[in-house]
C-alpha cells in the first residue's frame, strides 16, 4: 500500500522520463489532461507524501499557547480583564481548497477565547485580515472560525471583516527607513494585544506579512506590492531572497516601535489535498501507482466532466474539502515562530532537484488564492502560472533564463462580476494597451487604486480592491521578466493572446512552437503540482 | 358421557393450605432485550428513525443542532448525557445524535414505567432499543447491562435527573452515568436539550409544535481518582453550560463558567412559583382560549 497511513510518507521525487513511462495527469481548470512527455529529456517533479498530522491537534494549540516561543510570555500571562484584544486571522484564500471542518482557524480562536474567558476578557474583536481581498461572507466567515464564534461575536458587530478603505478605522503609525508608510488597522493599533492565528500553506505565508499586509491598505502595500520587489523577490515563496518579505519585515518592525504587541500563532498543514481515499485520491498517487479503482474513477470522472456544463463544474468542484491535517503548531514572538513555521513547510514541501530546464510544463488547477468560490479569470490564470507556481522553488528558477513556460488551463474570458470588477476592466482596457507590468504599473495603477467605485464594491460588496489586478499581474513580473515565452495549452484563444502569451491546442504544439526560443531537443520538467511542492533547484 | 381429563392434561389442583407461588414476571429489570439489538429489530428501528421519527421530528421539533463536530475526537462508544423535559427528547436526540453513533445508542428508560408491560416493554425496545434502568431502588443488572453493550461497542443515552422535569427546570444529576464512565473509561458527552418542554411537558398527552435546540458539548473524561458523584456534578455544570450557550451563545458561556457564573439547571432554590416565574420565556406558554369575535 502506497499511501497506508502505517508508513513513513515518502519524500518528493524526480522522475526521468522514458518510453516505458505513463501518460502524466496535468491539472487543466476544471478538468484533466493526460500527457505523454518525450522520453530521454523530460522530468516530473512529483510532490512528497503528506506528512502525518498531529495525533492530538486541541492538546497541542494548548501546548503552544501555554509554551510560546522566543520573546513572550504565555497567553493566559498576557491577559487581564480590562485589556482590548484583537484576534485576526486568515482570510478565504487560505488554505486551499478550502479544508474540511472544523478549520484549523476555529480550533485555535475557540482555545483563545476559552483562555481569554478564564482571564475575563471583555473587550475582544475578531477581524478577517484580507487587506484588500474581497470580504468574506457569512457563510465563508462560519466556516472559519465556526458557528459557536461566529454566533457569539458576528450579531454584536464584533467579528468582523479588514476594511482598508474606512477612513476612520486606519491609521498611519510610521515609515520605515526606506520611507514606507506602515498604515495599520485602527482597532488593531489601539488593542492592548493582537493575535494573529495563521494558516501556513506556502513558505509564502506567515511572519510580518501576516499583519503588515492582512490588516493594511494602499497606502502600505503600494511599497512592496509593486513591479521592483517582485523582480528582486527570487523567490517570494524563499523569504531570505524576498524584498517582498524584507519590506514586510522593516514594517513588522515600525509596528514593534508603535507599541502593538502581536502574539503570532502560526500552523502549518501537511499536502493531503485530495484526500488519502475518495473521489479524488488519484490525483496525489504517482499514476504508477493506481489501482483499477483508482483508473475507473479518473475515467469516469473524464467523461463525466466533458458532458458537464462548466458552471457546474465549478460547482462541484468547489466543494470539494480538502483533508488537510495539522502538522505543526507554534506560538510567541513573530520572527521566532515563523523560523518554526517555514522550516516546517519545508519539510513538507521542498524537493530537489538538479538542474535547470529548457521548458518548465505546468497545469494549472481550478483553483488559486483569489478565485474561492468564484471563477478563474485570466488574469488569475497568469498569476497562478507565472506568479506563485513559477516562484515554487528555492535556489534558482526551474526554468533557465530565456526558456519557456508551458501552461495548461482553460483560461475562460470570463470574469465573476461581482468579485472581480476591476479585474473586466484591467483585462479590456489596460492589457489591451499593453502588458507590460512597469508601463501598466506607471500609467494606470493609482487610477484603478482610487476609483470611487472599486472602493465601494470593496467596502460594500464582495469585490477586490480596484487595484488588485495589478498585483496579480505583478506576481508575474519576476517570471515575464525571465522566461523567452509563454505558451498556453488548451486555453481560449482570444483570452491567451490578450495576456500577451501565445495558445496551443496541444502540448505536442506546444513543444513545437516552443524549439522556436529554445532549439530543438530541449530538456523538459513538469511541475506536479498540486499538491502542493518547491523545487529546491540546485 | 364426557370423559374429563385429569392432570397432566391440566394443571394439577393447589394441595389445600398451600401458599401458590407469585407467578415469575419478567418484566421491568427482568425483561431480557437482547432480541431488539439483533439485525431484524436494528433494520427496523433504524427505518423507522430514518423515516418517520425524523419527518415527526422536524414536524414537530424544528430542531436546530449545534456542537455536533466536538464530537470528532470521540473513538468508539460514548455516554450521552442530557437534560430531560420530556418525551420527545429521546426521539430528538436519536435523530440528533450524528454517525457513527446514532444506529448503535442504547436508550437507560425507567424499569419502572418503560418495561412496566410486555406490550410497553417490546415497543420500547424495537422503536428506541430501550434497556431497564432501575430508578427506584439499587440494582446491579442494569449497570452490569449498560457496562456489557458499551464493551461490545454500543454507546448510551442517559437522562441523569432520573425523569422528566416537573417544573420547567432540570433536577440534580444521579450518579449512574458517571459511575458507569468510571467503570467503563468511556467518554461522557453532555447535550443540553432546549424546547421539548413545551413539545410534550411531564402531564401533557398531546404534542404541540416548538422549535428546538440540541447542544452537544465537549466529551468529558472522569479524571484519576474522581469519584462518580464529583464526576455527576461536573457532567450536570457542562450541560448546564451548556444551556446557557443555547440560550445567550458560547461566548457568554465560556465567560460564565469560567467566572463560576452560569445560572444552573436545577433552578434558584426558592417557592414553586417563583421558581417557574424565573422560567420567563421558558416557561408554560398561555393557553388562552382564541376566539374569533371578541365577547361584549
Amino acid at each position: 500500500m502506497s499511501n497506508g497511513r502505517h508508513l513513513a510518507p515518502r519524500p518528493g521525487f524526480v522522475l526521468d522520463v522514458d518510453r516505458n513511462s505513463p501518460p502524466i495527469v496535468f491539472h487543466h481548470g476544471e478538468g484533466f489532461r493526460l500527457e505523454k512527455l518525450p522520453a530521454g529529456r523530460s522530468r516530473v517533479i512529483y510532490p512528497a507524501e503528506p506528512l502525518e498530522g498531529l495525533t492530538d491537534p486541541d492538546g497541542a494549540i494548548r501546548h503552544a499557547l501555554l509554551n510560546p516561543i522566543g520573546d513572550s510570555g504565555p497567553l493566559p500571562t498576557l491577559l487581564r480583564p480590562d485589556m482590548k484584544l484583537t484576534i485576526a486571522f486568515d482570510d478565504i484564500s487560505l488554505p486551499l481548497p478550502p479544508m474540511r471542518r472544523p478549520d484549523i482557524r476555529q480550533r485555535i480562536i475557540e482555545t483563545v477565547l476559552d483562555i481569554a474567558a478564564e482571564a475575563g476578557v471583555d473587550d475582544v474583536h475578531l477581524i478577517a485580515a484580507l487587506a484588500l481581498h474581497r470580504r468574506m461572507t457569512e457563510d465563508e466567515l462560519r466556516h472559519a472560525v465556526g458557528d459557536r464564534v461566529y454566533d457569539a461575536f458576528a450579531p454584536k458587530g464584533l467579528l468582523y471583516n479588514h476594511d482598508a478603505e474606512d477612513p476612520d478605522g486606519m491609521v498611519v503609525l510610521g515609515e520605515t527607513p526606506h520611507g514606507e508608510t506602515v498604515q495599520f488597522n485602527k482597532r488593531a493599533a489601539e488593542s492592548d494585544l493582537v493575535i494573529y492565528v495563521n494558516i501556513n500553506l506556502v513558505a509564502m505565508d506567515g511572519g510580518h506579512k501576516s499583519t503588515a499586509t492582512g490588516l493594511t491598505g494602499y497606502t502600505s502595500l503600494r511599497h512592496n506590492h509593486n513591479v521592483h520587489t517582485m523582480l528582486n523577490s527570487t523567490s517570494f515563496m524563499d523569504r531570505e531572497n524576498s524584498a517582498l518579505h524584507s519590506s514586510n519585515w522593516r514594517m513588522g518592525k515600525v509596528l514593534r516601535d508603535a507599541g502593538v504587541k502581536i502574539f503570532q500563532i502560526e500552523t502549518t498543514v501537511n499536502n493531503d489535498t485530495f484526500g488519502r481515499e475518495g473521489p479524488l485520491s488519484m490525483l496525489q498517487k504517482r499514476e504508477w501507482e493506481w489501482s483499477g479503482r483508482d483508473r475507473a474513477s479518473f475515467l469516469a470522472m473524464q467523461q463525466g466532466l466533458k458532458i458537464m456544463p462548466t458552471n457546474l463544474k465549478r460547482k462541484a468542484f468547489s466543494t470539494w474539502l480538502a483533508p488537510y491535517e495539522m502538522t505543526s503548531i507554534q506560538a510567541g514572538e513573530v520572527e521566532a515562530v515563523h523560523e518554526i513555521t517555514t522550516a516546517n513547510v519545508y519539510r513538507q514541501h521542498l524537493v530537489p532537484v538538479e538542474g535547470q530546464t529548457d521548458i518548465l510544463t505546468m497545469g494549472l488547477p481550478y483553483i488559486c488564492p483569489y478565485n474561492v468560490n468564484s471563477i478563474m479569470n485570466p488574469i488569475l490564470v497568469m498569476c497562478l502560472g507565472l506568479g506563485y507556481f513559477f516562484n515554487l522553488y528555492r535556489g534558482r528558477p526551474l526554468v533557465r533564463e530565456g526558456g519557456v513556460v508551458i501552461i495548461s488551463h482553460p483560461t475562460p474570458w470570463e470574469f465573476h462580476p461581482v468579485h472581480h470588477p476591476s479585474y473586466i476592466d484591467f483585462f479590456e482596457e489596460v492589457l489591451a494597451d499593453t502588458t507590460d507590468p512597469g508601463e501598466i504599473e506607471k500609467k494606470y495603477e493609482k487610477r484603478f487604486a482610487e476609483d470611487e467605485w472599486y472602493i465601494h464594491l470593496y467596502r460594500n460588496s464582495y469585490a477586490y480592491h480596484g487595484v488588485h489586478p495589478f498585483y496579480m499581474w505583478y506576481w508575474g513580473a519576476h517570471a515575464l521578466s525571465h522566461v523567452g515565452r509563454v505558451i498556453i495549452v488548451g486555453g481560449d484563444t482570444r483570452a491567451v493572446r490578450r495576456l500577451g502569451f501565445q495558445p496551443a491546442s496541444t502540448l505536442a504544439d506546444a513543444l513545437e512552437m516552443a524549439s522556436d526560443v529554445v532549439g530543438p531537443q530541449p530538456t523538459i520538467t513538469h511541475l506536479k503540482n498540486p499538491p502542493l511542492l518547491m523545487a529546491d533547484v540546485t | 358421557m364426557a370423559v374429563r381429563l385429569g392432570f397432566p392434561w391440566r394443571p394439577a389442583p393447589v394441595p389445600p393450605g398451600v401458599e401458590p407461588p407469585e407467578p415469575t414476571r419478567q418484566l421491568e429489570a427482568e425483561y431480557d432485550t437482547a432480541w431488539a439489538r439483533r439485525f431484524p429489530a436494528r433494520l427496523i428501528r433504524a427505518s423507522l428513525l430514518e423515516t418517520v421519527m425524523r419527518f415527526v421530528m422536524f414536524v414537530l421539533a424544528s430542531p436546530k443542532r449545534k456542537g455536533t463536530d466536538r464530537l470528532n475526537t470521540v473513538d468508539g462508544p460514548a455516554i450521552f448525557v442530557a437534560n430531560h423535559h420530556s418525551h420527545a427528547d429521546t426521539p430528538l436526540l436519536l435523530t440528533s445524535i450524528p454517525e457513527p453513533w446514532r444506529h448503535r445508542v442504547v436508550v437507560g428508560a425507567a424499569a419502572d414505567y418503560f418495561f412496566s408491560t410486555y406490550l410497553n416493554s417490546a415497543l420500547a425496545a424495537l422503536l428506541i432499543n430501550a434497556i431497564p434502568i432501575e430508578r427506584t431502588k439499587v440494582g446491579r443488572k442494569s449497570a452490569n447491562l449498560a457496562a456489557e453493550l458499551l464493551d461490545e461497542g454500543w454507546s448510551v443515552l442517559i437522562f441523569p435527573e432520573g425523569g422528566r422535569s416537573p417544573d420547567g427546570w432540570g433536577q440534580p444529576f444521579r450518579g449512574g452515568a458517571a459511575y458507569l464512565a468510571i467503570r467503563c473509561n468511556v467518554p461522557v458527552v453532555p447535550v443540553h436539550i432546549a424546547g421539548t418542554d413545551r413539545i410534550l411537558r411531564k402531564g401533557r398527552f398531546l404534542p404541540s409544535r416548538s422549535n428546538t435546540t440540541v447542544t452537544f458539548g465537549d466529551p468529558l473524561l472522569a479524571s484519576d481518582g474522581e469519584h462518580a458523584r464529583g464526576f455527576a456534578s461536573r457532567l450536570e455544570a457542562a450541560v448546564a453550560s451548556l444551556g446557557h450557550e443555547a440560550a445567550s451563545d458560547w461566548w457568554q458561556a465560556r465567560q460564565h463558567a469560567h467566572a463560576g457564573t452560569s445560572p444552573g439547571l436545577t433552578g434558584p432554590d426558592i417557592g414553586a412559583w417563583r421558581r417557574i416565574w424565573a422560567l420567563g420565556d421558558r416557561g408554560k406558554k398561555s393557553r388562552r382560549r382564541k376566539v374569533l369575535w371578541p365577547e361584549l
